[in-house]
């Protein structure tokens, strides 16, 4: 292991910075300061910057496996450090209450996720904001952690961080697991790329050219597999979506940037006449020799014949559906209710066909309670929850279960299948897609 | 055949390993998801996305990739992986490095008793010629050499 005693830096730090990267305040926060400097100068950050508020974690579970991960919290722990502002976590990765569970998964899962209750402990005294503080969608007004334009992040989460960049205007790297942590703790973090004017410019140009409003979870996907983690800048979806960042805009754009995220590494993207940045500053937000890439009905078409099925039995029935990766938000779960009670008066059937658990943040479920929209949902069958569907798929006894969803983030990582939420809303009524 | 590039180091290191190649960009968390919750001592690629690196050996290969993607639990996962001693042998980028397999190589050097030498901007020529099996040599000051 290095030592960060007597570190040289190329980054300009104040006085103070540098007393604490030479020891000042211990050995533990020499190590943080040490680990954002060493991430700041791999990319040419001139200094670093304070964060605005609270940060987000992506870690959220505590699998029995990560024991370097407990060993350098328990460091952190031992040294007295502690986060700036209370931050929020990504999902809990168990729900036995609301989500369907063998006895054998269910013991599996409990030996899985034997540190659990020990991590969130962890995260309890490292500063975590409260005890229902788990979700992908902090930003949901519901929730709380919803920052402004122009603030400054220390947060991970693919998901939360290309909307909180993208849709909020909000400043934040793609940073990993406890690089988040470590800029919440030092209340700072590097300055550079997408905390930058010059790092938010587009390198590539997507016109959207489809006869009709695309998937949002596809386009996504198209633009991250092109693009990796350059900024994309679109055209052409205003068409579709409106001039006006509305609840149903906003979903779109969460959905589609949380694609964009994990089939490609997309932090930021500019939505022409619609998000901030865009509407605000337009075709100036794209850099010189910018690339172009168009999508099509055809261009979508082949992104979505793609995507490979990896059951046993490609052929086999669905057994369990999760709706909601990200988190879905309050309205998107008041469309769905529609949807779906839509959906089961055009198959004649009365409740739902496939075990199907849609999921959201805990402060969003509690609100959605509220509403006539709830006992309308539970009356199809369907479930709630605020599980992480991928941490849930991490079950080896889930992952042969034929899985279906309308998230590409969770066909990614995990075996679940692929459909749109068209075609999601005719398998679960008794339909066929 | 012998072949030299030179890239930037970004965690210093020296090594010789056989290497293994992504010409698309490389799902940390995909890739080893199941072999660390399998708790597996090798190691292999478990991203269904990747044809070239699907249920390749990771771990002890030079890993020549162009960025890795994905979920920003990458740097923990190479953290992780690091600390049990699965990590492929060095980490070697014909692009630039993105910020979560920095955060991770970073991580490692700084946390953990198992540093990865990792070199980044090695130029596209490098992914056009590495080719698995190739042996791969890595010097402290991002000289990497290719043969085979």
């Amino acid at each position: 292991m290095g030592t960060a005693m007597e570190t040289r830096t190329k980054m300009t730090l104040t006085p103070e910075e540098t007393e604490i990267l030479n020891g000042s305040q211990g050995e533990v926060m020499a190590k943080i300061l040490k680990t954002l400097v060493m991430y700041g100068e791999t990319f040419g950050a001139d200094k670093l910057v304070p964060v605005s508020g609270p940060g987000h974690l992506v870690t959220s579970f505590g699998i029995s496996v990560m024991s370097a991960t407990f060993d350098v919290m328990d460091e952190l722990i031992a040294a007295g450090v502690k986060a700036k502002f209370p931050f929020t976590v990504d999902p809990r990765p168990l729900d036995f209450e609301n989500v369907p569970c063998s006895l054998l998964q269910n013991v599996v899962f409990r030996v899985m996720y034997g540190k659990q209750k020990y991590y969130e402990d962890q995260l309890t005294k490292l500063g975590l904001k409260s005890a229902d503080s788990f979700t992908c969608t902090c930003y949901m007004p519901e929730v709380g952690n919803q920052p402004k334009r122009g603030d400054i992040l220390s947060w991970s989460e693919s998901s939360a961080v290309v909307y909180a960049n993208s849709v909020l205007g909000a400043r934040c790297n793609r940073n990993s697991a406890f690089m988040d942590l470590f800029g919440a703790i030092v209340g700072k973090v590097p300055n550079f790329d997408l905390l930058t004017d010059e790092g938010r410019k587009a390198r590539w140009v997507i016109e959207v050219k489809t006869s009709q409003k695309p998937e949002a979870q596809v386009l996504g996907s198209a633009i991250g597999l092109k693009v990796m983690e350059a900024v994309p800048y679109i055209r052409g979806l205003d068409v579709f979506l409106g001039g006006e960042l509305n609840d149903e805009a906003k979903a779109y754009l969460k959905d589609m940037g949380a694609a964009s995220a994990s089939n490609g590494a997309v932090g930021l993207y500019h939505v022409a006449g619609l998000t901030p940045e865009a509407a605000e500053l337009g075709d100036a937000l794209i850099a010189d020799g910018a690339r172009t890439y168009v999508i099509d009905d055809a261009e979508l078409k082949r992104v979505k014949d793609s995507y490979p099925v990896i059951w046993e039995n490609p052929d086999a029935r669905p057994k369990l559906c999760f709706i909601g990766c990200p988190h879905l938000s309050l309205s998107q779960l008041e469309e769905w209710t529609e949807r779906v009670e839509a959906g089961l008066k055009a198959s004649g059937a009365s409740r739902l066909t496939i075990k199907t658990v849609l999921t959201a943040a805990p402060a969003v479920l509690e609100e959605f309670k509220k509403t006539p929209y709830f006992s309308r949902l539970r009356a199809t069958g369907a479930r709630l929850s605020y599980i992480c569907p991928l941490m849930y798929m991490n079950n080896p006894m889930c992952k042969t279960l034929p899985v279906i969803t309308n998230s590409n983030k969770l066909r990614t990582y995990t075996s679940s299948r692929y459909y749109t939420s068209d075609e999601i809303t005719a398998l679960i009524c008794g339909g066929t897609k | 055949m012998k072949k030299t590039f030179v890239g930037r180091p970004v965690v210093p290191g020296e090594v010789t390993a056989p290497c293994v190649v992504s010409h698309g960009g490389f799902n940390t968390l995909a890739s080893f998801q199941k072999s660390l919750l399998a708790k597996s001592k090798n190691a292999v690629c478990g991203d269904q996305n990747n044809a070239d690196l699907y249920n390749k050996p990771l771990t002890g290969q030079a890993l020549c990739l162009p960025q890795t993607i994905g979920s920003t639990t990458g740097g923990l996962v190479l953290h992780t992986a690091c600390s049990m001693g699965v990590a492929p042998a060095a980490m070697l980028f014909s692009e630039p490095i993105d910020s979560l397999a920095a955060a991770g190589a970073i991580l490692a050097d700084v946390w953990t008793e198992h540093s990865m030498p990792t070199v980044d901007n090695l130029g596209q020529d490098f992914l056009d010629t590495v080719k698995d099996g190739m042996t791969i040599t890595v010097a402290a000051d991002g000289t990497v050499t290719v043969e085979g």
